[in-house]
């Protein structure tokens, strides 16, 4: 490993640690182009998912090569937490994972905006954006919680199903010194579990931290369906090295 | 801070006035995108741009565009660096750019919005002109005939930085520049 002048300044680990959750879900996120039930919606899944994108080519190219690093990294080099790479299953499962991720992503950025470090920058820009993602992962919550029995009862079945992933939001990341991590999830409880009541759901009751618990993306350590994603992901990339449009 | 030139003056007119790829009836400097030009001697220049949003695919296609303004006015190198902080906010935008949006027919983002997006209960969300709460957000006007009732279709539209709304006095359906 060369070292640059930036890697005296800029926390590697941190930064791949908040690409790669960019990264993953915005490739997650484009998968429901040509997908999602009403054209709006895949409008909006695509413009967050782009949102998403941008984050991510920044903060990488703070660790590295942007390109390298998406397309040519094994899957035990990524650090993106489990929550995102899940699959999106049906749309419930896809919101329960935007408002989960969004709520996190927004109280995160929105304190690392207002410190001095090297991620203060980004995080001016994307806690604006998170805010419209936060807002369109709650507004569907109510939608669906609060809707037909169907609609309810997949939304419950998606918020439990994930729960058990949310609680390696607060391992503190590396680099990120100035957070305060059970500040940031009392936060986060209070945010989702006031969204949960108001869509009628009950606020999932499984463990989310402890000896049985999701949780070793920012170790490298990830999920079954992860490395079928970055198959799709990487291969074109792989196949045509140094191909330009 | 460096003063400004005369000559980085006049650079920084015209790398502003670089039409925007996706809204070309605004230019940068209306759109609030070009934040700073130096000049190193009299041949060699940097630009200072900052993306609306992280992700605005169009930032390529500005600073390819700014350095071919540049170099057909004679610069010979160029460099354009993507600067993050401060954010851009839609209030970047002068009063000349919201009139041609909003002349183009989209309607322009209202202004000391920066605290993010105005939160709504559910269905669509409609703005009036009166029954607001004084310090509540002013109505968001059709661009085509003026009216203030008009309602939310989606939170998102043609690009990240536009909602979808629709007029319900003349009924036409609009683009809204989202505050940021």
């Amino acid at each position: 490993m060369t070292t640059t002048p930036a890697a005296d300044t800029v926390p590697t680990a941190a930064a791949l640690a908040l690409g790669d959750d960019a990264l993953v879900l915005s490739h997650r996120l484009g998968e429901w182009a040509g997908h999602a039930p009403v054209l709006e919606e895949e409008v909006a899944l695509a413009n967050i998912a782009l949102d998403l994108l941008g984050q991510a080519r920044v903060l990488l190219s703070m660790a590295g090569d942007e390109d390298e690093l998406a397309f040519l990294r094994e899957e035990r080099a990524f650090r993106n937490l489990q929550l995102v790479e899940q699959p999106n299953g049906d749309f419930a499962h896809t919101i329960a994972r935007q408002l989960y991720f969004s709520v996190y992503q927004h109280l995160l950025h929105d304190r690392l905006a207002s410190g001095d470090g090297p991620f203060a920058p980004l995080a001016g820009k994307a806690v604006k954006e998170a805010a419209y993602h936060r807002d369109h992962a709650e507004q569907w919550t109510l939608r669906l919680g609060d809707g037909t029995d169907e609609s309810h009862a997949r939304m419950q079945r998606a918020v439990d199903a994930l729960w058990r992933f949310t609680g390696e939001m607060f391992q503190p990341v590396e680099g990120l010194d100035g957070i305060d991590w059970p500040g940031l999830e009392r936060a986060w409880l209070d945010a989702v579990q006031d969204v949960l009541g108001r869509a009628t759901l009950t606020p999932p009751e499984g463990p989310r931290s402890g000896a049985w618990r999701a949780g070793a993306g920012r170790q490298g350590l990830h999920t079954e369906p992860f490395g079928r994603m970055l198959a799709e992901m990487q291969h074109l990339h792989r196949s045509h090295p140094g191909a330009t449009w | 801070m460096v003063t400004t030139t005369p000559l980085e003056e006049r650079l920084l007119e015209l790398a502003g006035s670089v039409p925007d790829p996706e809204l070309p009836v605004l230019t940068l400097r209306e759109l609030g995108v070009v934040r700073a030009v130096r000049a190193h001697g009299t041949d060699s220049v940097e630009v200072d741009l900052t993306p609306t949003y992280t992700g605005c695919p169009a930032v390529e296609v500005m600073s390819l565009d700014i350095e071919r303004v540049l170099r057909e006015n004679g610069v010979r190198e160029v460099t354009v660096r993507t600067v993050l902080a401060p954010a851009w906010s839609t209030d970047d935008i002068t009063d000349e750019g919201r009139r041609k949006l909003r002349e183009f027919g989209i309607a322009p983002p209202r202004t000391g919005a920066a605290s993010g997006p105005v939160r709504v209960g559910l269905g669509p969300t409609r703005t009036r002109e009166g029954g607001r709460p004084a310090d509540g957000p002013e109505p968001v006007r059709c661009p085509h005939c003026g009216s203030a009732e008009t309602e939310l279709l989606s939170r998102f539209s043609s690009t990240a930085c536009k909602a979808l709304r629709r007029c319900l006095a003349c009924r036409e359906p609009f683009d809204h520049f989202k505050e940021l």
